[in-house]
């Protein structure tokens, strides 16, 4: 097992550098970035295999595609933190002439950066190309990709979900951020998805679940046996559970703070729930 | 020149949600459909009077055009509400064949229309959606400049029958139209008389042309100013008699300048009446993340951007 308080230390400081981004432009997106700190840190720290720098092909290594864009601020902060780009950078979120749009972006050259996402339901199928790719090129590494729960309305995905089982992209471990919460409420307010698991496993996916996204542990082991699965001609789904706003006791369960930012004060006293550790930008 | 205060900034959009209350009160065939923004659309009165009315279609935008048509069937008429991006782009052959071409009677209802959207950034800030909504026959689109011009259209397009894009923004803005103004699709509103140069503009580029048309005053320019709120059908009787009156023209909009406002003003004029026009739009180009402030001086989206851009045309008379 590796070293989880190194990833609690890291995770702590992504979830500093979450809020401080979020409230210097007074926009974003905290909730779903908090939710997700765990998932993220654990596969950029921990899981996947990168080569030294950035290069779009990304060829010889495993690839990370964020479907759900609007949490830019954890994977920015993950990003940053694993080499991709200064650290200080982080300071120019969501500012005009920055390479860190509010939504991530290829076209300011951001390094770790290989789609755009913003427009949610999009992903996956982009996921899924990158895949077919690697087996074309005989890259035997991996694609990862994340999705948010509301975000598995948009049709795109089920299109998506019914071609990965029918053509055996089995090279491909796309995960669920099922927190529960959208924009306008509760997702099972909104529109009800039913059994995510179930209707993964309808369609031909291997799917398993984390039950605790916020624990470095079970996000470890949940990814560790999803990766023994693939290569068995299916794809793999990871169903995981979160809490939106996971780390600041008062954003969280509540899908209030899926983009709003923080006050000064709220600031200090999310920053307070999440020591500084590998210091701030 | 005629003089405009501002009597209270506020954002389009929530002249669109009141809009939508009156007609909420006013119109039992009206219902209404949000993907997951009932917030941002500010939907939410009408959501709370008429639940029975009121449809949350989820994050699902392409099911929501469909359902929208199939509701006209029966004689409702449905508003369709989400950002100008998923109200077109992301959606644009469910428009296409189940709307515009079935010739249904839906309302496409779309905020946070053009770079004002701000720090979302580009992925969200559609500039190309007049045009997608322009050339799509029999669609009517609409694009309001203030608070008050789009609750009335809101109200007007209910009693219009047939399918519309009514576009507006998320910042607020001055609203300096009167509150009890008669909106009629398709008619321009001549908002101040010039001799030197018209400058015609649409949506939140409206309140910077008559900044422009006080600055170029001062230097001893007459402006006319035209608010073209509807970009199709075109008034082309008031474009064409005021470009005879001024000899040319200045467009100004929150879009593209390939496919806007300003193409379709340059068609008219090669067609009826050739003359010198310059554009105030993006230049092909999308957008970024900032404030709605920066993004438009930036984008060159101003009354400064109108000044100079008149200065220039008057040049090439
Ligand atoms: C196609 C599209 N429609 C609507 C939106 C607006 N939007 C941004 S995030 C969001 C909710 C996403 O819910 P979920 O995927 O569960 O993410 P979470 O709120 O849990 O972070 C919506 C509706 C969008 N970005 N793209
Ligand atoms: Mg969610």
């Amino acid at each position: 097992m590796p070293n989880t308080q190194q990833l609690e230390d890291f995770v702590s400081q992504v979830r500093r550098d979450i809020v401080r981004q979020v409230h210097k432009v007074n926009s974003g997106h905290p909730g779903g970035s908090l939710g997700c700190a765990e998932f993220i840190s654990v596969l950029y720290q921990e899981m996947m295999d990168r080569k030294e720098g950035f290069d779009m092909d990304g060829n010889g290594e495993d690839l990370f595609f964020l479907s759900n864009g609007h949490i830019s601020p954890v994977f920015y902060s993950v990003l940053a933190r694993s080499g991709y780009f200064p650290i200080e950078e982080l300071n120019t979120f969501r500012l005009i002439n920055s390479r860190l749009q509010g939504h991530p972006t290829t076209h300011e050259g951001l390094p770790g950066v290989r789609i755009a996402s913003g427009s949610l339901g999009q992903g996956l199928s982009v996921a899924i190309g990158a895949a077919n790719t690697k087996k074309i090129n005989g890259d035997k590494h991996l694609v990862y990709s994340l999705h948010g729960d509301g975000e598995l309305q948009e049709g795109q995905n089920w299109e998506a979900i019914m071609y990965a089982a029918a053509k055996k992209v089995d090279n491909l471990i796309a995960t669920v951020d099922r927190n529960h919460q959208q924009i306008d409420g509760c997702t099972d307010d909104v529109l009800p998805m039913g059994d995510i698991t179930a209707k993964f496993e309808a369609f031909g996916w291997d799917v398993l679940e984390i039950k605790d996204g916020n624990n470095i542990s079970e996000v470890i082991k949940g990814l560790e046996e999803a990766k023994s699965r693939t290569g068995k001609g299916k794809p793999v789904a990871v169903i995981m559970t979160t809490v939106m706003g996971h780390g600041v006791d008062f954003m969280m369960h509540t899908h209030k703070w899926h983009g709003v930012a923080p006050n000064d004060e709220q600031l200090e006293k999310a920053l307070a729930q999440n020591p500084e550790t590998l210091g701030d930008y | 020149m005629k003089k405009y205060t501002n009597t209270g900034s506020k954002d389009t959009r929530s002249g669109f949600g009141d809009g939508l209350t009156e007609l909420g009160k006013n119109n039992p065939n009206v219902v209404a459909l949000c993907a997951d923004l009932t917030g941002s659309l500010k939907m939410g009165d009408f959501q709370k009077n008429h639940p029975e009315r009121f449809f949350q279609v989820g994050i699902a935008e392409a099911n929501m055009m469909g359902i929208a048509a199939g509701m006209t069937i029966g004689g409702k008429i449905p508003f369709t509400g989400t950002f100008a991006n998923f109200s077109t782009g992301r959606v644009y052959d469910q428009i296409r064949q189940s709307i515009a071409y079935s010739d249904k009677n839906v309302k496409i209802c779309a905020s946070h229309a053009g770079l004002t959207l701000g720090e979302d950034g580009a992925t969200h800030q559609i500039l190309e959606d007049i045009g997608l909504m322009k050339m799509l026959p029999g669609m009517t689109v609409i694009n309001t400049c203030d608070y008050n011009q789009t609750k009335a259209a809101t109200i007007a397009i209910a009693e219009h029958h047939g399918p519309v894009y009514l576009r507006f923004g998320r910042p607020k803005v001055a609203n300096f139209t009167p509150e009890d103004q008669k909106f009629e699709i398709g008619k321009a509103v001549l908002l101040n008389e010039g001799k030197d140069v018209t400058i015609i503009a649409t949506g939140h580029l409206v309140w910077e042309a008559l900044q422009a048309a006080e600055e170029l005053e001062e230097k001893g320019i007459s402006a006319e100013v035209i608010n073209i709120h509807t970009i199709k059908p075109l008034d082309e009787a008031a474009i064409l008699a005021s470009i005879g009156k001024t000899g040319c023209v200045v467009t100004a909009e929150e879009h593209n300048f390939l496919g806007g406002l300003g193409e379709s003003v340059a068609r008219t004029l090669v067609q009826n009446h050739p003359a010198p026009q310059e554009f105030v739009a993006t230049m092909d180009t999308f957008g970024e993340s900032g404030t709605p402030e920066q993004l438009m001086e930036k984008y060159g989206l101003n009354a400064a951007a109108i000044v100079k851009a008149s200065e220039k045309v008057i040049k090439r008379k």
